[in-house]
């Protein structure tokens, strides 16, 4: 290790104990458990798994977005070549969508099958076999559904609209100057955090009773964009990428991070964070930075653990199996692997 | 991906021109021609494009203004997320973004100065404006943006040459040089040009920005491409500094040419007062500033320092060493509009060591 920080382990976990590493020619987006079965997404539109021994299956002519669906165990993705798709466990693809020429670049699952995917201006929802859609003003930069599914957000320029998938209620926009990137919603559905163009992020408080100037979260002083965020287990911390370190926000208090510092764990210099996963069921994080480096971090008492000393490239994917036992990386250089946490 | 890969940054090229100026023919031939090089091209619409191809990608115009206080921050969204996507699979040479006849060129180049992940990985070549020889002064009566275009230029193709007489093709060109007296013109028909005129230009990049122009902001020098009719006044007075030089040459002529250039000339400067100053002349009249460009001579300084800029973005640093016999002389050109002439001038001047 380059800095003087101490590597030691949380209480339970010790690591190094197994690494299997997974060497792919290519960019890698996402990564993901589905059954235990460890997934990898690449650019190219491969999609590698590992389960006894390396299988890859070729789903997009190029891929943008590939997101794990967190009502079934299936993949949902999208790619340059217009196609949306689900791939599941034992690596078959089903088409979804297919738009001609677009580039799909934002998925979400919905609960029982539902599936919502961007194109342009267009939020498209598919749920029970129907076809939704809501136009907005500007194109669409993200998708999720609220986590009861009942509801579909669209980030987008100057705020995020709220559209119930059906029924005839009028959407709730929630305005905020500037262009809106990503979404998300915290577990429990009362706050909508978004990351925008200019290093920040932004949130409502979806709790309607309370004024529109009232709703408003703000959290700024980001050095980079934020790309990856992790909600911990009872979505008590927001976990995101973007600095030096892993900054994490308390959303507990029913007015979230206002007016609160947010916690900064494993705090290298000058060495970005570029991915954040918080365990399934702990409140420990696991950061990856630019420089292929892996940190295990408590939030209890920000105690540290190496995962991985570094690599060829930026981490660019983290994500941990059902039972918090195993930490998939990725890599925009293709080094990838499984860190194994053990009792 | 490689390290190299990584290392170098892809060129992008930016291609701007009213509809009907030859957009699409140019974009034929970058494509189809046996040139051994891939290119990525980012269009409004497939349109006429009649080369199927997988690196063509489609792309809908979204302007975003930066959520900083300065109206002329403006970053084109779907760019940054096309250039991402693109910059996972570099399997090409370059990257050409085609822009609608009507389009702002001003927040596609911001992009590769305002996004950190697209300017980490992409570098802007050239902003290359295509003008139909025979309707550009019609256009310049009925919108703004075909002078935007030339204005923010660093090459013009005159095109549809065929389609003019002499007198009336040194009159367009003469246009064009009084909007923009910094960008390169070429003549051609059916958009015939050599690719390596306006691709790899390296127009953006301040090691060589200028370069290769030595008589950068003089009229009469040897690459430019006035013909044997060629009308300008080149009556050009290096020493004089109390003229008012010729840049605007034409302007009275031309009504409907709303873009102006204030070209500075002037002997060594004095660096603690020059930073100060264009400090201040990009914050306050960054919005009237489409492109400046400038070589300056410092006191003491064996390098020339290169400063280019757009709207309140501004860039410098040294480039190399003043030649044996070259003369150590300053040249700044800001292209815009409302720019006041008379108080750049003295400001500029009060920048100049004081003996």
């Amino acid at each position: 290790m380059k800095s003087s920080r101490k590597a030691s382990g949380p209480a339970r976990s010790r690591t190094d104990a197994e690494r299997s590493p997974l060497d792919i020619d290519d960019h890698v987006i996402a990564t993901a458990f589905l059954g235990g079965v460890p997934f990898f997404a690449t650019a190219g539109g491969a999609v590698h798994r590992l389960d006894e021994g390396e299988k890859v299956v070729q789903a997009h002519d190029g891929l943008l977005t590939c997101v794990r669906d967190p009502f079934s165990q299936t993949l949902l993705t999208g790619g340059e070549d217009g196609r949306v798709l689900r791939l599941s466990k034992d690596g078959s693809t089903e088409e979804l969508a297919s738009v001609p020429r677009k580039w799909i670049s934002a998925v979400s699952g919905g609960p029982h099958g539902a599936v919502a995917y961007a194109v342009g201006k267009e939020t498209r929802v598919i749920a029970s076999g129907t076809s939704h859609l809501f136009t907005e003003e500007r194109s669409v930069e993200a998708v999720t559904f609220a986590p009861k599914g009942l509801r579909i957000a669209a980030a987008r320029y100057n705020g995020a609209s709220l559209h119930w998938v059906t029924g005839t209620a009028p959407p709730v926009e929630l305005e905020w100057k500037g262009a809106h990137i990503g979404i998300a919603f915290s577990p429990d559905g009362r706050f909508l955090v978004t990351s925008m163009q200019e290093n920040a992020l932004h949130g409502w408080k979806l709790d309607s009773k309370l004024s529109a100037e009232a709703r408003h979260m703000r959290m700024s002083g980001y050095p980079a964009k934020v790309k990856s965020w992790s909600w911990s287990p009872r979505g008590k911390w927001l976990a995101t990428s973007g600095a030096p370190a892993a900054i994490v926000w308390p959303f507990s208090g029913k007015d979230g991070p206002m007016g609160k510092a947010p916690l900064e764990l494993g705090t290298r210099a000058n060495i970005m964070v570029t991915q954040v996963a918080f365990h399934p069921s702990e409140e420990m994080l696991a950061i990856g930075f630019i420089d292929g480096m892996m940190l295990a971090v408590r939030i209890s008492d920000g105690k540290e653990a190496l995962l991985r000393r570094q690599g060829k490239g930026a981490i660019t994917a983290l994500s941990w199996d059902e039972a918090g036992q195993r930490l998939a990386f990725a890599s925009e250089t293709g080094d990838c692997g499984i860190v194994t946490i053990s009792d | 991906m490689t390290d190299t890969q990584a290392a170098k940054p892809i060129p992008v090229t930016v291609l701007t021109g009213y509809l009907g100026s030859g957009k699409t023919t140019l974009l034929n031939r970058i494509l189809s021609e046996n040139h051994g090089k891939q290119y990525a091209v980012i269009v409004n619409e497939f349109g006429e494009i009649g080369i199927d191809n997988d690196l063509i990608v489609e792309s809908d115009e979204e302007i975003y203004e930066m959520n900083n206080g300065c109206v002329c921050c403006t970053v084109r969204g779907d760019l940054i997320r096309v250039v991402e996507g693109l910059m996972r699979r570099p399997r090409f040479d370059g990257i050409i973004v085609e822009t609608t006849g009507l389009a702002d060129p001003v927040p596609v180049a911001q992009t590769f100065f305002m996004d950190d992940d697209v300017r980490a990985k992409t570098a802007l070549d050239a902003v290359i404006a295509l003008v139909d020889a025979k309707h550009l002064p019609l256009r310049l009566k009925d919108s703004r943006e075909a002078e935007d275009q030339i204005a923010f230029a660093d090459i013009v193709l005159l095109n549809k040459t065929d389609l003019v007489s002499a007198e009336e093709l040194a009159d367009v060109e003469g246009l064009v040089h009084a909007i923009n007296p910094a960008a390169r013109i070429y003549r051609t028909e059916r958009s015939g040009i050599e690719l390596e005129r306006i691709l790899n230009q390296n127009a953006f990049d301040l090691k060589h920005v200028l370069e290769d122009d030595p008589h950068f902001l003089d009229h009469d020098h040897d690459d430019h491409v006035c013909g044997p009719d060629c009308d300008h006044d080149h009556h050009h007075d290096h020493h004089d500094h109390d003229h008012d030089h010729h840049h605007h040459h034409g302007l009275s002529d031309h009504h409907d040419v709303t873009v102006q250039s204030v070209s500075l000339r002037g002997g060594e400067l004095d660096p603690n007062r020059f930073f100060p100053w264009i400090q201040s002349v990009t914050q306050n009249q960054g919005p009237s500033i489409l492109r400046l460009k400038g070589i300056i001579a410092f006191k003491g300084d064996d390098e020339r320092y290169v400063v280019q800029g757009v709207h309140m973005i501004i860039e410098g640093e040294h480039q190399r060493a003043w030649k044996d016999g070259e003369k150590h002389e300053s040249r700044l050109v800001f292209i815009g509009r409302d720019l006041d002439r008379e108080k750049l001038e003295k400001s500029f001047r009060a920048c100049a060591v004081q003996n």
